[in-house]
């Protein structure tokens, strides 16, 4: 299993330039200290509230009676709720999920047209996605304080807690290979233990992001198919049960930290 | 018409300091697509910016400036309510006009 | 008028001015569309480029500060600040000296706007960003080397 880990670790090795010593370290912090002024993820945003506010789908309805959890139209600080346990359809939702079932119930929208594309690239604005950002940067600033108290909430957590330890794939990867110990690092970066509190809120706070070496803004549900991809795992369904249950294992880690997204990341 | 800019301008000191993001490709005309051929340059390549109607800054661009450009930059004066515009104009001759009201630096 | 301000930055800029170029060359600009220098914008080193201003690598100045990260995490956003306590400047350029086409931006600075300006620019590999100051219609220099550590490799 490790000589597994420690051969594909160096086979990623000849993309790293330069060796993370301390002064490395120090002026990779300044450089994303100084890209962190002025995060196009803002335009996202501003995307994002447009399409909230604007009528569409067949029943030419805006997203503003949508209910992500504090009440119809409320977007401040739902984010920093989420995933939770939602009455009116039975089931613990992520931001993504919830946003599907507003924009199929009250806009009308054909499921297929949203989940058959819904992450952008360099030539298509994915709308959810848009819509993503502008939520989300409605809880900057907020402490996380995802529910554990439903019973659903209670077992997406352990689902998503089994989900992340579960090895499979031709790599025999989990997340925790990666994501499960102090000081691990892929090239430059640093990668976060997600099974600690400090870990799983640096890293759970700062997500969604933009992208730098990308160009794109990038929601959560993206953010966990590309580790899935990296474990080479099917990709999964957007806005599935797995990936809800995967998020709120992480936001429910992530607990008492102060949110911080949408940020910007190399 | 390209997307629309996120402009911030704010007074402190009698200075106003103005902040702009433009979404743009900023597409250099080096790069390959998936398929192996070239995307065409597509950039910015001026911007001019106006306080009240006076130009603050002209800027060009190079293809070389980042995807969704962002630009900070100083004028003395400006005060509270007065409007800052700023407008781009790309190689392929699409533009963008956007304008915001200055507020006060806290 | 732009094209007014323009013609008066002409007249008060000096002969070995960009301007003075532009006009020499024939890209005088005559409206707005026209002002992007296409030539200049297209040099492939700082020589080519310099000729094209008609200049010589100007002295280095202390009185520009020039800011940006010793390494860049990804070339495709190198944050770039410079700043200048020159008095009179006119002009600021931004040149990376390894892109395939030098010059990444110029900014002209009427009177009363600061000599300051933050931006970012695209580096295709490790190399010096070199900072041109027009003031009292001199140049002056600073430059600073950025390591660029390539992320396309991966998620």
């Amino acid at each position: 299993m490790y000589t597994r880990i420690i051969l594909t670790l160096a086979l990623a090795i000849p993309c790293l330039a330069i060796a993370g010593d301390d002064k490395s370290a120090e002026e990779i912090a300044k450089y994303r200290e100084m890209v962190s002024d002025g995060n196009p993820a803002e335009l996202d945003e501003m995307r994002g509230e447009e399409l909230w506010k604007t009528a569409a789908g067949t029943k030419k309805a805006s997203l503003e009676k949508c209910d992500l959890g504090k009440g119809a139209g409320v977007v401040k600080g739902v984010y920093a709720e989420l995933p939770r346990y939602f009455a009116d359809t039975k089931r613990v939702q992520d931001l993504e999920s919830r946003l599907l079932t507003c924009m199929t119930t009250l806009q009308g929208i054909p499921e297929a047209d949203i989940t058959s594309k819904p992450f952008s690239t360099n030539n298509y604005k994915s709308d959810i996605e848009g819509l993503v950002a502008y939520v989300v940067g409605q809880s900057k600033g907020m402490k996380m304080a995802v529910s554990l108290k439903h019973p659903k909430e209670k077992e997406a957590y352990e689902i998503g807690k089994r989900i992340f330890f579960y090895r499979a794939g031709p790599y025999d990867f989990s997340c925790a290979t990666c994501h499960s110990e102090n000081g691990r690092r892929i090239r430059l970066q640093d990668l976060p233990n997600l099974t600690t509190n400090i870990g799983a809120q640096r890293a759970y706070t700062t997500w969604p992001a933009y992208r730098v070496s990308q160009g794109l803004f990038r929601s959560f549900q993206w953010r966990i198919n590309d580790c899935f991809r990296q474990q080479r795992f099917p990709e999964p369904v957007f806005g599935s049960e797995l990936t809800v249950a995967l998020t709120l294992f992480l936001a429910a880690n992530a607990n008492d930290a102060v949110y911080d997204g949408p940020a910007i990341k190399r | 018409m390209g997307s629309p800019m996120k402009i911030r301008a704010a007074v402190k000191d009698g200075i106003t300091e103005v902040k702009i993001l433009m979404g743009h490709a900023m597409e250099t005309g080096l790069r390959k697509d998936a398929a192996g051929a070239l995307v065409p340059a597509w950039f910015i390549t001026e911007v001019t910016a106006k306080h009240q109607g006076k130009v603050v800054l002209e800027a060009q661009f190079g293809t070389a400036v980042s995807k969704d450009p962002y630009l900070v930059f100083r004028f003395k004066g400006g005060a509270k309510g007065e409007k800052v515009s700023v407008s781009w104009l790309d190689n392929k001759g699409d533009t963008r006009s956007d304008e915001v009201e200055i507020t006060e630096k806290v | 008028m732009v094209n007014l301000e323009r013609r008066q930055a002409l007249k008060t800029g000096g002969a070995l001015g960009l301007w003075g170029v532009f006009a020499s060359l024939g890209l005088m600009p005559s409206f707005a569309h026209a002002e992007w220098n296409k030539t200049l914008f297209s040099a492939k080193s700082m020589n080519e480029a310099l000729d094209l201003i008609g200049a010589v690598l100007p002295e280095t100045s202390g009185d520009i500060q020039l800011n940006v990260p010793e390494i860049a995490e990804n070339g495709a956003v190198v944050p770039i600040s410079v700043s200048s306590s020159l008095p009179n400047a006119t002009q600021i350029m931004v040149f990376v000296d390894k892109n395939p086409n030098v010059l990444a931006a110029n900014f002209n600075l009427p009177a009363g706007t600061e000599t300051f300006v933050t931006t970012r620019v695209k580096m295709g590999q490790t190399a010096t960003v070199i900072v041109l100051v027009k003031a009292d219609g001199k140049l002056y220099r600073a430059a600073k080397e950025v390591k660029v550590t390539q992320g396309g490799c991966g998620g």
